[in-house]
């Protein structure tokens, strides 16, 4: 096998000196009728050039040969070129967790450094490490707020969260016995006094997405506002580019975000592997899941960095842990700690004002087509609902054929969003996309329409 | 050779207008009618974050890179998280544009080549561990464990039970007892035998109509394959309750047995360490889960599946599904440097993979025995757990005093006090991409340690940028952010 080294001399040797006859009876402690006895059917010795002519054929073209619309949760943005050539060292490419401080100060100073950018990125006080992505980080939200209030028996989702991320919390929760209470978007956002309605005082908190999953602004203060006064915790979903241009969750006063860290440096790569951004107020710290690295000295008074707080991880904590997360994104947050350093304030405020303007163009140009309109009349981010007179699948079936990938439909996460929105998708816009593009995605649009 | 300018904080080599990356100006006319963004919207100031030049944190990244230890510079026998060599072809395969720009809600028309991989992969997870249905979604092994918990609890709603235990050795991984508690279950946990195994009779006590699941490792965290598990599954069995494989050890047993012939009924991969995958100084992993075929139609959403007769990959609900667990469909980035890997090494090559593994541990521990205490015997399966309880005895010297003292030496250090039955354990697992050389420099470097004066190893690390952090002071008044100006 090509990753092996030893000889079948070396091989006897190291038999020898275990006092062993062969390599099978190292594996005397199976017992017999346990062993497979036959090899594994599974075909092999394909070289690297093989495999990766049968990859490019299967795979066929990057995004089926389309230009990039799709939202929902990842969107294609652009990443520079040394992300991938700095994340790609060995020397961080192939550490692992940093429990040997000692071994692992460049690990741990970036990741200091990522918590660092998070916290201004967000203007939160305090960033974890990573979590999986944007779902889970919504779920060990809630976990979290339990921890903090004690209240446990309900817990208040807006209708305009991701339908994935609202689906994920209700497989977490499925055996707790904690109720979870959706409050329906209506035009495009949810309502302070609808959501204010929900709140029980045994209600843990309330979950929000800012912008939201139809693009749209919620009156995020409003409903900050409503949650505290009913004792509850405030947790705002955010897109991380979004401070580039609007505010962050920090100047809303929410007690928990979270973020789906995906735009920043990360690829597509169908949804995963992804960036949990975790973040919080300075008082919930020890309540915090996931990995922290914190600032000490040494021995000799030197600045140094470990894993901090770590009696609250399951790996001292066990049952008792403030979550089961043991391998998390750790090259992911490297990825975006390098982007955020290259791109800077600047770099990020350009991109959020070129994605907003051009979602701005977009819809501008789509909505000139007869029987197409924004869905609902409201301001958005990067991304908006269209409304067309036939059914989205149809449509979005027919400008993938044109070469536009452009999505999802809404009637995709069944009536979670609402109802009547069969005919209803998202579009969504980065600083990639090009005036050519969407004046091309216009006139497909408009012959898809007029059949 | 370090450049400690380099390495200072990116905040503190800020400059207030720097800027790095520029994009193109805006090629889009300002347009009107469409609903604007409100005052109460929008950001007044520039954010706080630092603005650098890109040769600046090209070489603050670089430097701060030469301060790990990494598989790709050392020798990094961490027991339990199979540090092996991953094999960079399968690197550039993963980062293929076709998937790595693919996202996650394109058209099924677009995606049947991705689909068809995923598919081939599930098949090939469930030949592996002899259990046929696959999740692929599990975004690492401590949710794959939490995925088939509530797949579990989910067929036992199903039939009508109400089960509330999970048990699990005292020698278990950490995620087993915190993922059966974030499932909901009430935790028991048993102390099993001096031997290191479970305890038949012990388990037995506790066997009813309360326990659900039965979490164990197999090889075990002492790196010893549970020789009962046959029995130990039919007793579970007999009582009506599954038992789940944590899979973190499935280095040691590929293509010599399975969780499925030996009596699992569920268990997760960690993609990253049975097969390949950057660590990344902390992932990330992909948790893919294997399970008995009664199981298959409570397992998440989605799944990858077939259609014969139209020749078309779907992804689809199974029947009573648990739901999502994440977003999307899971971590195909990793997923698919794991099909790679299994695809260039075949069934042979998964087996040769773990003899080498197994035979390298039994190497290295027949080196160390006769300095280094072994408690659990003279033979293991991919790693083995020695124990400096006596040198700690007789001179003071600990487990982690060893561990730093390896770092000296040019050898990361192994796991250490892990597995808790273990007093000062040392959990040392050399995989099978090591050379005789590097096993015996380490192993001789080990011999050097416990011969030195206590006072040189307990100062040690003597050659790393730090010494011994202290982490006490930072767990009492944390400082988990820079809080300067930029």
């Amino acid at each position: 096998m090509a990753y092996l080294f030893d000889t079948p001399e070396q091989r006897q040797r190291m038999l020898k000196a275990i006092g062993a006859g062969s390599v099978d009876e190292l594996f005397e402690q199976i017992p017999r009728e346990l062993q497979l006895g036959r090899e594994l059917s599974l075909e092999g010795g394909v070289s690297e050039l093989e495999l990766e002519q049968d990859l490019q054929r299967r795979l066929g073209q990057a995004g089926g040969g389309g230009v990039c619309f799709l939202g929902g949760g990842v969107y294609d943005h652009f990443i520079p070129a040394v992300v991938d050539e700095l994340t790609s060292r060995g020397e961080f490419y192939t550490a692992y967790t940093p429990y040997q401080a000692e071994a692992s100060q460049g690990t741990l100073q970036a990741f200091y450094e990522y918590q660092t950018l998070i916290s201004q990125l967000s203007g939160m006080d305090v960033s974890n490490a990573s979590l999986y992505e944007g779902g889970t980080a919504v779920s060990e939200a809630v976990f979290m707020a339990m921890r903090i209030n004690g209240r446990d028996g309900r817990v208040v989702v807006a209708g305009s969260l991701h339908p994935e991320y609202r689906q994920v919390l209700r497989t977490y929760f499925s055996r707790l016995g904690t109720e979870i209470v959706e409050v329906p978007a209506s035009g495009g956002v949810v309502s302070v006094e609808l959501c204010r309605a929900a709140l029980t005082t045994d209600t843990t908190a309330l979950v929000l997405q800012q912008p939201n999953f139809f693009g749209c602004l919620e009156d995020i203060a409003g409903l900050t506002a409503a949650a505290h006064a009913a004792g509850a915790l405030a947790i705002l979903a955010f897109d991380p580019l979004s401070p580039g241009l609007l505010k962050r969750p920090g100047d809303y006063g929410v007690d928990i975000a979270v973020a789906e860290g995906q735009p920043l440096g990360t690829p597509l790569q169908f949804g995963g592997p992804l960036l949990g951004i975790f973040t919080c107020r300075s008082e919930y710290v020890r309540k915090m899941p996931g990995r922290l690295v914190g600032r000490t000295v040494d021995r000799r008074g030197r600045e140094c960095f470990v894993l901090n707080l770590q009696a609250r991880e399951q790996h001292i904590r066990r049952d008792k842990a403030t979550s089961n997360i043991c391998t998390n994104q750790g090259l992911l947050a490297l990825r975006t700690t390098v982007f955020l350093s290259v791109v800077g304030p600047r770099g990020l405020c350009q991109m959020a004002k070129l994605s907003h303007e051009k979602a701005q163009y977009a819809a501008a140009c789509l909505t000139r087509l007869p029987g197409v309109v924004l869905k609902y009349d409201r301001s958005f981010f990067r991304e908006f609902v269209l409304e067309t007179p036939l059914p989205a699948t149809e449509v979005l079936t027919a400008l993938a054929a044109r070469g536009f990938n452009v999505g999802p439909e809404l009637s995709r996460f069944g009536d979670s969003l609402g109802e009547g929105l069969g005919r209803c998708f998202l579009v969504a816009l980065t600083e990639k996309r090009t005036r050519a593009e969407i004046d091309a995605l216009a006139a497909a649009l408009g012959e898809v329409l007029s059949g | 050779m370090r450049n400690p300018t380099a390495t200072r904080m990116l905040f503190e080599m800020s400059e207030p207008g720097r800027g790095t990356v520029v994009f193109p100006e805006s090629d889009i006319p300002r347009v009107t009618g469409i609903p604007e963004l409100g005052a109460e919207h929008l950001a007044t100031g520039l954010l706080p974050l630092p603005e650098l030049a890109e040769p600046d944190v090209v070489r603050h990244f670089v430097n701060l890179s030469t301060l790990n230890m990494s598989v790709d510079t050392h020798f990094y026998p961490l027991g339990s998280c199979t540090m092996k060599y991953n094999p960079k072809r399968h690197e550039r395969l993963a980062r293929l544009p076709q998937a790595a720009a693919s996202h996650p809600y394109q058209q099924e028309s677009q995606i049947q080549g991705l689909l068809s991989v995923l598919y081939e992969l599930q098949g090939m997870l469930a030949e592996i561990s002899g259990l046929p249905a696959v999740s692929l979604h599990p975004a690492a092994g401590a949710q794959g464990e939490l995925t088939a918990l509530l797949t579990a609890a989910a067929w036992f709603r199903h039939r009508g039970e109400q089960r509330t235990r999970v048990l699990f050795p005292a020698s278990a991984h950490g995620t087993n007892p915190a993922s059966a508690a974030l499932a909901g279950f009430e935790c028991v946990q048993l102390s099993g035998g001096r031997d290191g195994f479970v305890d038949l009779s012990e388990l037995r006590s506790q066997l009813d109509d309360r326990v659900a699941v039965f979490m164990v490792t197999n090889p075990n965290t002492l790196g010893l394959f549970e020789k009962d598990i046959a029995t130990i599954a039919g007793m579970l069995h007999e009582a009506g309750g599954l038992v789940y494989i944590d899979g973190a050890n499935m280095n040691a047993i590929l293509g010599r047995t399975r969780p499925g012939d030996f009596g699992g009924d569920m268990m997760h991969y960690n993609v990253h360490k049975t097969f390949t995958g950057p660590h990344g100084a902390g992932g990330p992993g992909a948790g893919p889960i294997a399970v008995r075929d009664f199981l298959a139609p409570f397992l998440p959403a989605p799944v990858v599946t077939f259609d014969v007769a139209r020749n078309w990959y779907s992804l689809t609900s199974p029947e009573y599904s648990i739901g999502r667990m994440r977003s999307f469909f899971g971590n195909v980035g990793i997923l698919l440097r794991g099909y790679c890997y299994i695809r260039t090494v075949g069934g042979r090559g998964l087996r040769e993979a773990a003899d080498c593994a197994v035979l390298n541990a039994n190497y290295l521990l027949s080196q160390v025995r006769d300095f280094l205490e072994v408690p659990h015997g003279n033979r293991c399966m991919h790693e083995f757990v020695a124990s400096a309880k006596r040198l700690k005895e007789q001179t003071g010297v600990t487990a982690m005093d060893i561990a730093k003292r390896l770092l000296d030496y040019g050898f990361h250090a192994p796991t250490v006090y892990f597995p808790l039955v273990v007093e000062e354990a040392l959990m040392m697992e050399p995989t099978e991409t090591e050379s005789l050389a590097t096993l015996d420099a380490f192993a001789a470097a080990l011999r050097e340690i416990c011969s030195e004066p206590a006072e040189l190893v307990k100062g040690a690390p003597h050659t790393t940028a730090v010494c011994r952090p202290d982490d006490v002071t930072a767990a009492r008044k944390p400082i988990l952010c820079w809080s300067g100006q930029c």
